[in-house]
């Protein structure tokens, strides 16, 4: 169970799934040989029951104008019960604050960002180049302090549940920052 | 969803294409033409062909000029993205970026400032999987413009089976990028299964810029007709 990896599809456009998707695919697929096995699902097509036999789960970004998943919050009603790690990449952070009724806020970042993280978050650690890219991003307030240890200062781009194996990144890893991916999946 | 697909003529924007044909309904190439050969976004050589291309591949294309100054080339793009809005309803861009933030967060920052959305199919594709995905789609492709030291021997050669692993000497040797996204070559599609003609190079000339880069220049083609194209 705890090798094997859910990818979950949340983009509304087919086109997408090559940009937001199978970047993370690539990652994990470079991983068979340390035993990692992934399957990718639609968001729309996950049960409760039928995520159990995963250890961890990826939840992806999509584009800029994309927004349908918000509409469908409770479909990630799961990401409150599941008892795996999950790391939510973009969409996939807006996604998770959203279940914890924490707040977005309009916030557009799009190219390379400087970011600073000021603990070891999946192997990265102090200054770093970053790929952003949303029109959305996550409120710093006291519902967020109280629920998630964030590990980026200034902006929220980092962040862990204080009591459960859930992380998210405002930005893509899969751009400039594969190896905190990498630790993520090897993290058991 | 209506896309215009941004088009250079070589192999990333065309692979893009097929990618938009088979999950989009693409109404129209969008083509800039820079006169400035070191432009960081839209220097190609032989672009003059683009318009060729379009005829075989059977769609319009909406071809904008640029002096190809830094920045300022992107209100041309702008300009030009608008016109395909306006004339084919486009809903979305699909570009050929691979791996330049650069040149993909440029077009993003257009794109959501037009509120269309944008689709790069090849980003972050292992760029010898891509080379490998033009041979397996029988792309027939060539070299048209050599930039990087050691390159000079490919100008004019197609993209074979014999040059995928020429240039993965040259990259684990070199460092040369493979896909040439580095600026290191540039391609031309002279056919692809898409296409509903082939197109032949009937007479051409090498010129060399003030860098030592060479390109060859097409000066006369013609079109071959083809037994069936993909669909």
């Amino acid at each position: 169970m705890k090798n094997k990896l859910l990818i979950v599809n949340v983009c509304r456009e087919k086109l997408h799934y090559f940009e937001f998707v199978k970047p993370i695919e690539d990652i994990a697929r470079g991983m068979a040989d340390d035993g990692i096995y992934f399957e990718t699902k639609s968001y729309k097509n996950i049960k409760q029951g039928g995520i159990k036999k995963f250890g961890k789960i990826i939840i992806c970004g999509t584009s800029l104008k994309d927004f349908e998943y918000l509409h469908h919050i409770k479909r990630f009603s799961w990401i409150k019960r599941y008892k795996g790690s999950i790391l939510g990449i973009c969409a996939g952070m807006q996604i998770i604050c959203d279940i914890y009724r924490c707040k977005l806020e309009k916030n557009t970042d799009i190219g390379q960002k400087l970011i600073s993280i000021n603990k070891n978050f999946f192997g990265i650690e102090g200054w770093k180049e970053v790929y952003e890219l949303h029109n959305y991003s996550i409120k710093k307030d006291r519902r967020l302090g109280n629920l998630f240890d964030i590990f980026s200062q200034g902006s929220i781009d980092a962040i862990k549940h204080k009591k459960r194996e859930i992380y998210a990144v405002m930005f893509h890893p899969e751009v400039r920052q594969k190896d905190l991916i990498r630790n993520f999946v090897m993290m058991l | 969803m209506k896309v215009g697909v941004l088009f250079s003529g070589g192999k990333d924007s065309t692979l893009a294409l097929r990618y938009a044909l088979k999950y989009t309904d693409v109404k129209c190439l969008i083509s800039i033409i820079s006169k400035n050969p070191e432009s960081y976004m839209f220097h190609t050589p032989n672009i003059k062909l683009v318009g060729k291309q379009a005829e075989v591949i059977g769609l319009p294309i909406i071809i904008e000029r640029t002096k190809g100054e830094k920045e300022i080339e992107l209100r041309d793009l702008e300009r030009a993205i608008k016109k395909a809005a306006k004339l084919y309803k486009i809903e979305g861009i699909v570009t050929g970026a691979i791996e330049s933030v650069y040149q993909a967060s440029r077009i993003q920052k257009i794109c959501n400032k037009l509120g269309i959305e944008c689709f790069n199919p090849l980003w972050q594709r292992n760029q010898f999987e891509l080379l490998d995905e033009i041979l397996k789609l029988k792309f027939d492709v060539i070299i048209a413009g050599v930039f990087a030291e050691g390159m000079g021997g490919f100008l004019g050669k197609k993209i074979d089976t014999d040059f995928v692993s020429r240039i993965r000497k040259m990259h684990e040797q070199y460092k040369i990028n493979p896909a040439g996204e580095g600026g290191e070559f540039e391609s031309l599609v002279l056919d692809a299964p898409f296409f509903k003609k082939g197109i032949r190079i009937l007479k051409s000339h090498v010129k060399e810029d003030k860098h030592g880069g060479r390109t060859l220049e097409i000066d006369e083609t013609d079109l071959i007709k083809k037994e069936k194209n993909e669909k």
